[in-house]
């Protein structure tokens, strides 16, 4: 027993779990336990906690697209654009504006948005695999650009449209949970299953490495960064379909807004090197949900927005503190000395 | 000796890394000033660990170190530098995207009269101090672009410039050819004649008694002893330093060769018709045959490894034809060759072999988890067992197979590299430089390995510097000058001086 506790908290999932629990705790005694209460209405469950889920959604996706391109050494700061023109297809179409001769088709607004953003995915891991743009500038283009690309669909326009289908993405529930859950767990499920069952993590933490000797070892080192940009921008897409039927509309200027950022924030808050390598998405996942808690409870407590960036920054400053060899050698020091201190008396 | 020239002492140093590892345990040394003192021991002895003890980029556990009488305590390189002492460490250090002469002055740049920095000076310095070492290069061109051995010559020329009492030089010959070393050696002897002491970390026995003066010997991260090295015979220095019979083991390795039976004749492995790659090497025409080893010599760019990286699909043919089992075959990328059972074990281990934040089980599997291919995962279980029997059988020096690979010393990270192709069981093992910093004993027993493999009906090409190293495995060896063939000798006419004569342009091809 003993054992397997210790085994599990030298899991790099261990602490993100721990942190994430004690912040509902915190909520939980800070609003004398309504934080965690969950009410059945109508055969759906409602509460703080539901709403983290649900709400969070969109970032678990994205961390988890995020946490690829990071182990491979990378970064892709388009995601938020990419979500952006994926609102904007899928909407434009249902609306019928664009393509009017699908008359509106809630699937093949889904499946041309996922397109989209597969081909938004290829051509940012063009740039980086082939023609070997530093990541963060390639990405760029399609951050700047995307918002633009966007707004020629839509005209320009925010579009709001009319479908209880589309709607479904965001709010639907299936045995009284909110859809968005289900489709994290299938896309993290599957692309954890991936991960694990082939070496794809293997090769992905290899590159993330050392990219030369990789090359060496027989890896298409080129290959496979193509694939993990082309999955992000995939990945983008869903998370701009969840995001656009919850405002059941498409918003180019606001959907996804610096959402790339706390995708970011939760890999590391995952524990995951943005430098590359050794990488764990499971982690990540945890990482989107302490974000988006932070800003459940923000809310729930009724404490001015603007605290929730003042909390992002404290959260940021920990991690750097706790992933700082200097810092934790300090820490040891302070410790050891103390605890000689103690013994001495 | 006089208590005055005493230099830098350190007494009762130990270190551990974790539970498992212990670096070393209450070793001492002693440094005269004037002197040049090897520091000697087998792959993973603790020598590089003591360095960085001594140079702040570890923390000691325990132990004393004295500089001039005083106690020193550095915390980091910079620290170390002021107190008097500069490092060249095993592996290069330098900032691979700024210039050669920014390398050099980095740190200490020469002035202008407002502050400024100044270039021009500081271009015309380096210039000169490189110059000392033969080397005449582009100090305003980006250290990157030029070659290991040069990078470590001029790492080896910074250190020595900065006005030091104590000059630290980590196996700094490894990728050194025969002149550079000479040079070398040269401005060591100069430095000494200044009243500086050096330590000088080799594995080149031959080195050790051309130029040092006293030695010290450390074994399994415990001190052995101090000994003249006027008065310590080579074979009582080996086997202070490896603990085992050298004198049978390298019987053993002559037995193997001798008992090595011919190789096929039939159709060769690997057949290079008129292979040229633009710029690299020129209608190299070539066989290698199962149950052979054929050694590549010839001086740096001469187009050794160049040849074997055409023959890995890292270069493409430009002319000629390259045929593997009589069929032609047009690499695109290493994994072409890989799936045609070829190995190649490359000469920059740090760059093109360790994946350093990966485990050595990770490290070892890579190669034969992507000849599988991506869907064929290896398992954990099965990972293990390879791991562990490549660990005993190659005598890596680690706890276990979990470690990272960037914390093991040099020699054991070339082992890891190499069971990382022996794991992938090639029918072509290719090996640039493979015993690169790896003691006197493990050089030994890797030569037997390859003489075996070959036995067993492995082709193998081995490109080594060191001509008796390649003399001692190799039934043909083909010279290589100036990107072309220049001759090749076989069997009873390898000599050393046959293939020196080859190399230097002897007319005799
Ligand atoms: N950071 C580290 N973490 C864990 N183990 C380490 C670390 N650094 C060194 N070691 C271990 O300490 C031992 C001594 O290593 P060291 O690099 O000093 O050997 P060395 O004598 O320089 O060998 P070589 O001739 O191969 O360079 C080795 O077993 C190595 O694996
Ligand atoms: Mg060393």
């Amino acid at each position: 027993m003993k054992n397997k506790l210790s085994k599990w908290s030298q899991n790099q999932a261990f602490w993100p779990i721990v942190i994430f629990l004690l912040i509902i705790l915190i909520n939980s005694i800070m609003t004398g336990g309504d934080f965690l209460k969950i009410t059945m209405v109508d055969g759906h469950f409602y509460g703080r906690i539901i709403d983290i889920f649900r709400n969070g959604g969109k970032l678990m996706i994205l961390a988890a697209g995020m946490t690829m391109v990071l182990a491979t050494g990378g970064t892709d700061i388009s995601v938020g654009s990419v979500m952006a023109i994926s609102g904007a297809i899928a909407c434009s179409i249902i609306e019928g504006n664009l393509l009017p001769s699908l008359n509106g088709s809630v699937p093949a607004a889904i499946v041309l948005a996922i397109c989209a953003g597969i081909i938004c995915g290829l051509w940012n891991g063009f740039l980086v695999s082939k023609i070997q743009i530093q990541p963060i500038v390639a990405t760029m283009i399609l951050l700047v650009a995307g918002r633009g690309i966007a707004q020629l669909i839509t005209n320009g326009k925010i579009i709001t449209i009319n479908s209880d289908a589309y709607y479904f993405i965001n709010g639907g529930y299936i045995l009284g949970l909110p859809f968005p859950l289900y489709i994290v767990i299938f896309l993290v499920g599957t692309l954890l299953l991936f991960v694990h069952r082939t070496a794809f993590g293997l090769f992905l933490e290899s590159i993330g490495c050392n990219p030369k000797a990789s090359k060496f070892a027989g890896i298409k080192v080129s290959g496979y960064l193509l694939a993990i940009y082309t999955i992000s921008g995939a990945f983008a897409a869903v998370a701009g379909l969840i995001e656009s039927a919850g405002i059941k509309g498409a918003d180019c200027n606001n959907a996804g807004l610096n959402i790339e950022m706390d995708a970011i924030l939760a890999v590391a808050i995952g524990g995951t090197n943005l430098m590359g390598g050794r990488f764990n998405i499971l982690s990540s996942v945890v990482g989107a949900l302490i974000v988006q808690s932070i800003t459940t409870t923000v809310y729930a407590l009724g404490v001015p927005a603007a605290y929730i960036r003042v909390l992002k920054a404290l959260l940021i400053i920990v991690i750097c503190l706790s992933q700082s060899d200097r810092f934790k050698q300090a820490l040891a020091k302070a410790f050891a000395s103390r605890k000689r201190r103690e013994a001495a008396v | 000796m006089s208590n005055q020239e005493k230099l830098l002492t350190m007494t009762g140093i130990s270190k551990s890394f974790g539970k498992a590892v212990k670096a070393l345990d209450n070793v001492q040394f002693e440094l005269n000033a004037g002197e040049i003192h090897a520091l000697l021991g087998e792959n993973g002895a603790g020598k590089s660990t003591l360095i960085k003890v001594l140079t702040g980029v570890e923390e000691r556990d325990k132990g004393e170190i004295t500089l001039d009488g005083k106690t020193i305590h550095p915390r980091s390189t910079d620290e170390a530098q002021k107190v008097g002492i500069s490092t060249v460490y095993q592996e290069v250090n330098l900032c691979p995207n700024l210039s050669v002469a920014e390398n050099i002055y980095i740190g200490r740049a020469p002035k202008t009269k407002f502050g400024g920095m100044d270039w021009k000076k500081m271009n015309a310095d380096a210039s000169k101090l490189l110059s000392g070492f033969g080397l005449n290069l582009n100090v305003q061109a980006n250290l990157d672009n030029y070659s290991v051995a040069i990078q470590q010559m001029i790492a080896i020329a910074r250190a020595s410039d900065i006005k030091a009492k104590v000059l630290i030089l980590d196996e700094p010959t490894s990728s050194l050819s025969q002149a550079e070393v000479n040079k070398l050696f040269e401005v060591m002897k100069k430095l000494k004649a200044e009243g500086m002491g050096i330590i000088f970390v080799t594995h080149f026995l031959d080195q050790v008694y051309e130029v040092t003066d006293r030695i010290t010997v450390l074994r399994n991260g415990a001190y052995v002893g101090t000994y003249n090295t006027s008065d310590l015979p080579r074979m009582e220095l080996v086997s202070k330093m490896i603990g085992k019979d050298y004198a049978a083991l390298n019987k053993s390795v002559l037995d193997s060769k001798a008992e090595k039976k011919g190789s096929d004749k039939g159709e060769p492995f690997v057949k290079l018709d008129n292979v040229s790659h633009q710029g690299t090497i020129n209608n190299i025409d070539m066989d290698i045959h199962k149950g052979e080893v054929l050694g590549l010599s010839g001086l740096l760019g001469s187009g050794r490894s160049e040849t074997a990286r055409v023959i890995f699909g890292l270069d493409s043919v430009s002319e000629g034809e390259l045929k593997i089992k009589g069929e032609k075959v047009n690499f695109k990328h290493p994994i072409d060759a890989i799936r045609k059972d070829i190995a190649f074990c490359p000469e920059d281990r740090k760059t093109d072999g360790i994946i350093g934040d990966l485990s050595i089980r990770d490290n070892i599997v890579l190669a034969l988890q992507t000849k599988k291919g991506l869907f064929k995962k290896i398992s954990k279980k099965e990972a293990q067992i390879l791991a562990d029997k490549y660990i005993e059988q190659l005598e890596i020096k680690t706890p276990n197979a979990d470690q990272l690979i960037k914390n093991l010393s040099g020699g054991n990270q070339q082992k890891v590299i190499l069971a990382r192709w022996l794991a992938t069981n090639p029918e072509l093992l290719m090996l640039d430089e493979p015993t690169r910093g790896i003691d006197v004993g493990t050089k030994a027993e890797i030569q037997k390995i390859v003489i075996d493999l070959a036995s067993e009906g492995m082709a193998v090409l081995f490109i080594s510097s060191e001509l008796d190293e390649e003399i001692r495995c190799c039934q043909k060896i083909i010279v290589l000058r100036d990107m072309q063939q220049a001759g090749e000798v076989s069997d009873e006419e390898i000599s050393q001086s046959a293939v020196m004569e080859i190399m230097a342009g002897g007319d005799n091809a």
